[in-house]
């Protein structure tokens, strides 16, 4: 909402400056987004060419004396060169000196030479002082301009423009004066209540007019009136000068007073050429494919959604947001039916967004228009137009208002204090209330307080609590901490959070870096990792490549690995804790730990290094490390190792000889890890070394409650830990974990571990055999083992091996 | 006597000619091993007269222990010469570079940092943290905010939607993080502190707006929380947050419809600089929005808004880690680009808490 100083001050009588009124705009809850105080404007003075002589070395140029009045080069005539074809002797224009800073040319004057002649200035276009795109010639002004005063303020351009941001609780102030009211409310200064015009009306409004809706709110009250013999042409220069100021175009001085309403009083108008209107006019729904060429030249099709004014020739408006271009004015225009309307806003809303269209109208009938300016609004815009085109006014006609019922709201001024701490007295609560245009009745602590009919927004305790505040004043409100609830908090975090911030914190002290990827993937990119539900798919996204929800995290880390590949980074380590969707239910959104390692990427850190034999490093990545990332989560999260089992494949989008399943018993699934499945990448158009995992943190079950703090007794053998190593020749297919189960079940209670060293395959074992080592730690606990008794337990190892995997101690 | 003397010379100048261990080992032998040179003259020993054993015997012990003495010596001497020369030998390049600990390599999203660190502000002052779902229903997002149906503030959250189902309804992806408030007022009873972080969606896409981007939302419901204690939470948070001494921060009067009164909060800054700093300058800058949770609301979620009383506050998460950290561009923050991650990103170890600072 725009709108420049004077104009305010039309409605509101003040001594403060425009500084006082921007602070208490924005304080009032009005803010001000922007100010322009036209500054840029004040150097530029009139004057006028006293001579033009043709400049001796340029046919197109001229050689100006300027008079600028007595106080510019001490009253002494300027030269100035001129290129404008219109420069002539006695054309009064703007004159910008050395030192000036022209704003459409954005440059600060100096003296210059031109073509050997110098030149102390020179006289502006209004393209030069940004007032318009006209560049034909210099601005051109009556004779009696006076000379050596202000252009700008002769010119109207040194008039302050104030923005402000409106919040859309605040219909009433779309209008300058709703905003004088506000401020006045605030104590800046007196409200200038105008007189209601005396119309002296002759004759009816001849054209019938029905609301014919089945919806009587569609259209709460319609006013319109025929003015017979006015003569339109341009609006006077004041009126456009405002109207320009805040962005408008002046078309027509009936146009330009319906516009100007609009800003001024926010009721906004429509005008209808009487003659281009036949018949009766109707408001009514618009019949299905119903068209109307509006006023912005543009053809809109309609429907039973939009309510329309249409006469015989058929639809001649869109009722409160645009009006037909066929009945629209213009200088023909002699008798004039002016439209004073109420609408439902939320009908506008839903019209103005269907059919795509914002206009001034739409904006202020979608917040709520005062329904009780209806017919005054009809007679001041009569009075505008008596007063700028002529004519005679006809007896309104009056369809369907039933007049206002203001809410009550019943008030304790107690609320005050309770919402916002501030210690204001009754007195001073009424006050205000009463200044905004609030009746308030009774004389208690409880008061009902009369809502006025330009205040939709309010209708609760609240809302008055607002009102009492915001003019009260903010800043009066003094912090005041909190109670405590407890001396020292307890943990705050469920396990579910606390899962997620350890698994980022796990994941990144492996050499990992987090992302955060888009939340909505590409349909393809979806589908290949078994999403792409309809259910999960945006109805408007924001571009085709993020239209699905994500069933996964890794096809965007996946094309994210590709990225920094293709800006030559191509080792790469991250990975996300975020959600994932399977359904459009809340239990549907998954929280799963997800990373890629890409290239040579491994823990240990990237690329070459001059000795990888000892240092690790420079090899691809492959499965087993996605299956540290993912087990590194689980076991961060506190799940217990034992418990958890790996299955050999996993989902289609991993290569299924070189992924794994992680689970929890036998229907728990943590997640998976692996390579990739060729297809897979090259549906994702990535490459390179990739391996990567998911692990569900919402899958992990919740510790189990504990009664004690206190850890299990540690009990310590006195006697000697053993190692001893077997390796087993067995069929390639069988899984070392095997092994190390059958050698780990062999004696519970004196085996404590089992680990692989070796793994080898060779033509000296045969076709199809591997060879499998383990070493098996051995812990004594209640003597020294003799050499019978290791000779049982080796024993019982291989015989367990043999029987479970079919292996045989290696020759 | 000259042999003993003449023996003894010859010892001696084998001892300091033996270069190595081994060489010593051959002197010893041959001097003290069974048939050494000096064992012999031992074993005449025996065959002496007392008289004969009185001098000369005294003098071939004497020679006995000078020699065993000497090639101690010189052993110790040969031994550690070994050690010198084996660890010359041992000498590696130490200029040679080793892998950085992947600790140090690792790096946190700005986001969950900044989660991190407003969670130990908050967890001081008795808020826990409440979550979420992405995908909401149109009641939670809106109506149970009191957005009315068609109520242009609806309009001005640019919403994604999913496609109607059957009945009709159509499913958003949220637009803000405040439908966990009426969630939680559901499942909680007062008092009620929590904050809310969590991934937001508005259809808008620039420098400063991304369609995916995060808030964080607080809630306090009780029987007599005002205004003036949300200045006071707020404050504090804001000068705990950005790490300066103290803040001015400017409440203006604003419109949710979620919260009645309401507010927008500006903070005092200087922005003459490439980089805004708190707690000094002149210029004021937007940064959270809050109010009294709307009776409406309450009503949503169950409460008595006669009975209990709140108040709520919401800011953007990215947009508070831009202002904190200095990154230029919201986009980034989705990219994933390892240089931005390496850049922008945070230690695993560098974990904020109100006892070590929020951050190093």
């Amino acid at each position: 909402m725009k709108f420049t100083l004077s104009w305010l001050k039309d409605h509101l009588e003040t001594d403060a400056t425009l500084d006082q009124i921007c602070e208490r705009l924005t304080a009032i809850g009005l803010e001000v987004e922007d100010v322009d105080d036209k500054a840029a404007y004040k150097p530029f003075v009139i004057a006028k060419v006293l001579s033009a002589e043709q400049h001796p070395e340029a046919d197109r140029l001229k050689v100006l004396s300027v008079d600028a009045g007595p106080d510019v080069n001490g009253g002494k005539p300027l030269q100035i060169v001129c290129g404008a074809p219109n420069a002539r002797a006695g054309l009064v224009g703007a004159l910008a000196r050395p030192g000036d800073y022209v704003p459409g040319l954005d440059v600060t004057l100096g003296v210059g030479k031109i073509r050997g002649v110098e030149s102390h200035g020179m006289m502006c276009s209004e393209k030069e002082l940004n007032m318009s795109d006209s560049h034909d010639g210099i601005i051109d002004l009556p004779e009696d301009a006076p000379i050596g005063t202000s252009f700008a303020s002769y010119a109207g351009l040194d008039d302050p423009m104030i923005e402000i941001n409106l919040t859309p609780n605040r219909p009433d102030c779309t209008s300058i004066y709703g905003i004088a009211r506000d401020l006045a409310a605030s104590g800046l200064g007196t409200l200038k209540v105008p007189a209601a015009p005396v119309l002296k009306l002759e004759g009816e409004t001849t054209v019938g007019l029905t609301i014919d809706l089945d919806d009587e709110k569609l259209c709460p009250g319609f006013g319109l009136r025929l003015v017979r013999g006015v003569k339109n042409g341009p609006s006077p220069a004041w009126m456009q000068t405002r109207l320009k100021a805040i962005g408008l175009r002046p078309i027509n001085a009936l146009v330009d007073i319906t516009n100007y309403m609009t800003f001024d009083q926010g009721r906004p108008m429509h005008v209808f050429d009487a003659a281009k209107v036949k018949g009766d006019l109707t408001v009514r729904r618009a019949k299905e494919g119903e068209t109307v060429l509006a006023l912005d030249t543009r053809e809109y099709k309609l429907g039973p959604n939009n309510v329309v004014i249409a006469d015989d020739n058929g639809v001649e408006s869109i009722g409160g947001i645009m009006g037909g271009e066929h009945s629209g004015c213009d200088e023909n225009t002699v008798d004039v039916l002016i439209e004073s309307a109420l609408w439902d806003p939320i009908n506008i809303a839903k019209s103005g967004r269907t059919l795509g269209i914002i206009t001034d109208a739409r904006y202020r009938f979608e917040r709520g228009v005062d329904p009780e300016y209806m017919v005054p609004g009809l007679d001041r815009t009569t009075q505008l137009v008596l007063d700028l085109c002529g004519g005679t006014p006809a007896k309104e006609k009056i369809v369907g208002y039933k007049g206002y019922q203001a809410k009550t709201v019943d008030f304790p001024f107690a609320e005050v204090k309770r919402l916002t701490g501030l210690e204001i007295s009754a007195d001073e609560s009424r006050e205000i209330l009463t200044r905004l245009g609030f009746t308030v009745e009774g004389a208690s602590e409880r008061v009902g307080v009369k809502v006025p009919s330009w205040r939709p927004d309010v209708d609760g305790k609240a809302d008055l609590v607002e009102e009492v505040m915001r003019i009260h004043g903010v800043d009066q409100i003094k912090p005041e901490p909190i109670e405590k609830l407890s001396a020292v908090n307890g943990r705050i975090l469920t396990t579910l959070q606390i899962r997620t911030r350890t698994a980022k914190r796990a994941l990144a002290s492996r050499g990992m870096l987090e992302a955060v990827t888009w939340s909505f993937i590409p349909e393809d990119q979806a589908k290949l990792f078994g999403g792409g539900s309809a259910a999960l798919k945006l109805a408007n996204p924001i571009a085709a490549d993020m239209s699905d929800m994500r069933p996964s995290l890794l096809p965007g880390l996946l094309t994210a690995a590709q990225r920094n590949a293709d800006k030559g980074f191509g080792d790469v380590a991250i990975f996300e804790v975020s959600g994932t969707y399977e359904t459009d239910a809340p239990e549907g959104q998954r929280r799963v730990a997800g990373g890629i390692r890409r290239g040579t990427a491994s823990i240990n850190g990237a690329g070459r290094m001059w000795s990888n034999a000892t240092k690790g490093g420079g090899k691809p990545v492959d499965v087993y490390d996605a299956k540290a990332d993912a087990l590194a989560v689980i076991e961060a999260c506190g799940l217990p190792m034992a418990n958890v089992q790996i299955e050999q494949g996993g989902p289609v989008w991993y290569h299924p000889g070189r992924s794994g399943t992680i689970k929890m018993g036998p229907k728990v699934v943590l997640g998976y890890f692996g390579e990739f499945h060729p297809k897979t990448l090259g549906s994702l158009d990535v490459s390179g070394a990739l391996c990567g995992f998911e692990i569900y943190l919402d899958a992990m079950p919740e510790p189990k409650k504990k009664a004690t703090r206190t850890k299990p007794g540690l009990e310590l053998s006195p006697f000697q830990a053993v190692k001893r190593d077997f390796a087993f020749v067995v069929g390639s297919e069988v899984e070392a974990g095997a092994i190390v189960k059958a050698a780990t079940s062999a004696d519970r209670k004196l085996i404590t571990g089992v680990n692989v060293f070796d793994v080898f395959e060779g033509a000296s074992l045969g076709e199809g055999r591997k060879s499998v080592a383990i070493e098996v730690l051995i812990q004594p606990v209640d003597k020294t083992l003799t050499d019978e008794d290791f000779e049982a337990l080796t024993g019982k190892i291989v015989a367990n091996v043999e029987k479970t995997t079919g292996g045989v101690l290696r020759a | 006597m000259s042999d003993l003397e003449n023996l003894k010379t010859s010892l001696l100048a084998d001892i300091a000619a033996a270069a190595d261990e081994a060489a010593i080992e051959a002197v010893r032998v041959n001097a003290m091993g069974k048939k050494g040179s000096v064992s012999e003259l031992l074993k005449t020993l025996g065959a002496m007269s007392p008289e004969e054993r009185q001098t000369r015997g005294a003098a071939i012990n004497a020679l006995k222990n000078e020699i065993t003495e000497a090639i101690t010596e010189r052993k110790t001497v040969l031994k550690d010469a070994a050690i010198d020369a084996r660890l010359k030998a041992e000498t590696l390049d130490v200029s040679l570079p080793v892998r950085s600990s992947p600790a140090e390599r690792g790096r946190i999203h700005p986001i969950s940092q900044i989660i991190d660190e407003i969670t130990a502000v908050f967890a001081d002052m008795g808020f826990s943290i409440a979550e979420g779902p992405d995908v909401e229903t149109d009641y939670y997002n809106f109506t149970a905010l009191n957005f009315p149906e068609g109520h242009p503030a609806r309009e001005m959250h640019d919403t994604f939607f999913f496609q109607a189902d059957e009945k009709g309804e159509r499913k958003v992806l949220r637009t803000h993080t405040s439908p966990v408030q009426v969630r939680t007022m559901e499942a909680q009873d007062p008092p009620i502190r929590i904050v809310i972080p969590g991934k937001t969606y508005r259809q808008d896409s620039d420098a400063t707006h991304s369609p995916m981007f995060h808030q964080v939302e607080g809630l306090v419901i009780d029987k007599k929380s005002n205004v003036a204690n949300m200045r006071w939470i707020l404050e504090e948070f804001c000068k705990t947050f950005f790490e300066v001494p103290s803040v001015t921060m400017r409440f203006r009067p604003s419109f949710f419809p979620f919260t009645e009164p309401s507010f927008e909060v500006d903070i005092q800054c200087d922005r003459s600089g490439p980089i805004v700093k708190f707690g000094e300058g002149t210029d004021w800058m937007e940064i959270l929005g809050c109010g009294m949770v709307h009776p409406n609301v309450l009503r949503s979620g169950g409460l008595d808004p006669d009975e209990y009383q709140g108040f709520a506050w919401g800011m953007g998460l990215d947009r508070i880690a831009m202002l904190k950290y200095g990154m230029p561009d919201l986009r980034d923050f989705f990219n994933a680009d390892v240089r931005w991650m390496n850049h922008y990103g945070f230690r695993p170890l560098d974990m904020p808490t109100l006892f070590g600072g929020l951050s190093q």
